[in-house]
């Protein structure tokens, strides 16, 4: 009886439409959202998540409707976010259907906002999310999209995170992002040391042993992707065998 | 939650006044968020001792997450907080030694005949979203779950039903999980 290690997909949201960029740019048209979720659900994701990458407020009933139309096919847990500002817009979130709200920029800019979230929603349903750049400063937090720097250490942004009631951790490495050279290990390593709720990898998987070593080495909990599994590369059934094959506890059985 | 019960043939409402919890209804309690927080919603609602009759009138019900630690007298997430006191012991805090909240999917250690889980296989996960949990040694323990601490997965006693994960959202065992309780209640 462990934890299972968790595999999830992520839908980035524009206009309705699921897109991929390559770090954090260049966007392609992926498919189709519910479609997307319907499918990930039934090859045996552990979660899905969604991001609204539009950057204009008019976008966000979209996104709701969104959320609500994906929320309706699926039978696990669903976390959404991009643009969450206010308790309100996570008060949105939650009521259209998701289980968990991320926060990123916001968040760095005014970090009451997570306390104040999981005041309300409790420390389970809320994710902080981090973008972190390898810079001379250290690793680095990035916000709005990975374009601006926030002067603020990876590690020490996590920890006052949790601290403020963050009950899981979206570590994305924007250098990896879209590239497809495999997860970060030792920035996840370092944070995952460095918190005590759950870290998810995000940001450069390709093959099953990148998977392998983010869970070993890197000390995740969870991993995310995105490419790899929208183009059907990579089945979630085939990765989580593969993975069970050489001793990571994963959930087989749906 | 309502549209997993509605897809497995349920008729639901979601009810908010004392009046409309009665003995002849099948309740489920769901619950997210902070103890204290979901005690007093059902306070400000009237709704505390309403569910008490109907529970000691044979309602059948099912808690979940939450919904199973407002079952108890109280829960240290809210050391003021009085729960619906169906059973006399105390949630606790997971503790220090492992991450928390426990959130993803883990499986369960039965430890005896459960309604809930029946024709669902020994292996199956089903997702925890939680920092609190009741001890296993709770007597109406059916399955247990380990993380940091053995704790109570799924309660069953009488008309009294409770799990700690979310089985709407643990895929297709979760919602056996659901199927079961209806089965069970009608």
């Amino acid at each position: 009886m462990t934890l299972a290690r968790r595999i999830i997909p992520c839908l980035d949201v524009d206009a309705g439409r699921v897109v991929k960029g390559v770090e954090f740019a260049g966007l392609r048209d992926m498919g189709d959202p519910e479609e997307l979720a319907a499918r990930y659900n039934s090859e045996g994701a552990d979660e899905l998540i969604l991001l609204d990458i539009t950057a204009s407020r008019d976008g966000r009933a979209t996104f709701l409707e969104t959320v609500r139309r994906v929320a309706q096919q699926l039978n696990i847990p669903f976390t959404a976010g991009g643009g969450i500002r206010r308790l309100e817009d996570g008060n949105a979130v939650l009521r259209a259907g998701a289980d968990k709200v991320t926060v990123n920029t916001a968040a760095v800019e005014r970090p009451e906002l997570i306390s104040e979230l999981a005041a309300q929603f409790g420390s389970q349903a809320v994710v902080l999310s981090l973008d972190v750049k390898k810079t001379a400063a250290g690793w680095e937090v990035f916000i709005r999209g990975g374009a601006e720097s926030s002067g603020r250490d990876a590690a020490e942004w996590a920890r006052d995170g949790v601290a403020r009631g963050a009950g899981e951790i979206l570590l994305t490495s924007i250098d990896r992002d879209g590239t497809c050279s495999g997860f970060d290990c030792g920035l996840t390593a370092a944070i995952a040391a460095q918190v005590s709720v759950p870290v998810i990898a995000s940001g450069g998987a390709k093959t099953f042993d990148d998977f392998l070593a983010v869970f070993g080495e890197g000390q995740a909990d969870a991993a995310l992707a995105a490419s790899i599994f929208h183009t059907a590369e990579h089945s979630i059934g085939a990765l989580k065998k593969y993975l069970a094959g050489r001793g990571v506890p994963v959930r087989l059985s749906r | 939650m309502e549209r997993a019960l509605r897809s497995l043939g349920a008729e639901t409402e979601c009810v908010s006044r004392p009046e409309q919890i009665t003995s002849g209804r099948v309740l489920v309690l769901p619950g997210v968020g902070h103890f204290s927080a979901f005690m007093v919603g059902l306070r400000e609602r009237n709704l505390t001792a309403a569910l008490q009759q109907a529970i000691a009138g044979g309602a059948p019900i099912l808690g979940i997450c939450v919904g199973l630690q407002a079952m108890f007298s109280s829960s240290a997430e809210a050391p003021g907080e009085r729960g619906l006191d169906l059973i006399h012991e105390n949630v606790q805090a997971l503790p220090t030694n492992v991450k928390s909240p426990h959130i993803g999917w883990n499986q369960l250690r039965r430890t005896r005949e459960s309604v809930l889980l029946r024709d669902i296989p020994d292996d199956a996960y089903f997702y925890f979203a939680h920092s609190y949990a009741a001890s296993a040694n709770e007597p109406h323990t059916a399955a247990a779950c380990d993380h940091g601490f053995p704790f109570a997965a799924v309660l069953e006693q009488g008309n009294l039903m409770a799990v700690q994960f979310h089985p709407e959202k643990s895929g297709e065992a979760g919602w056996r999980v659901l199927r079961n309780f209806l089965e069970w209640a009608q």
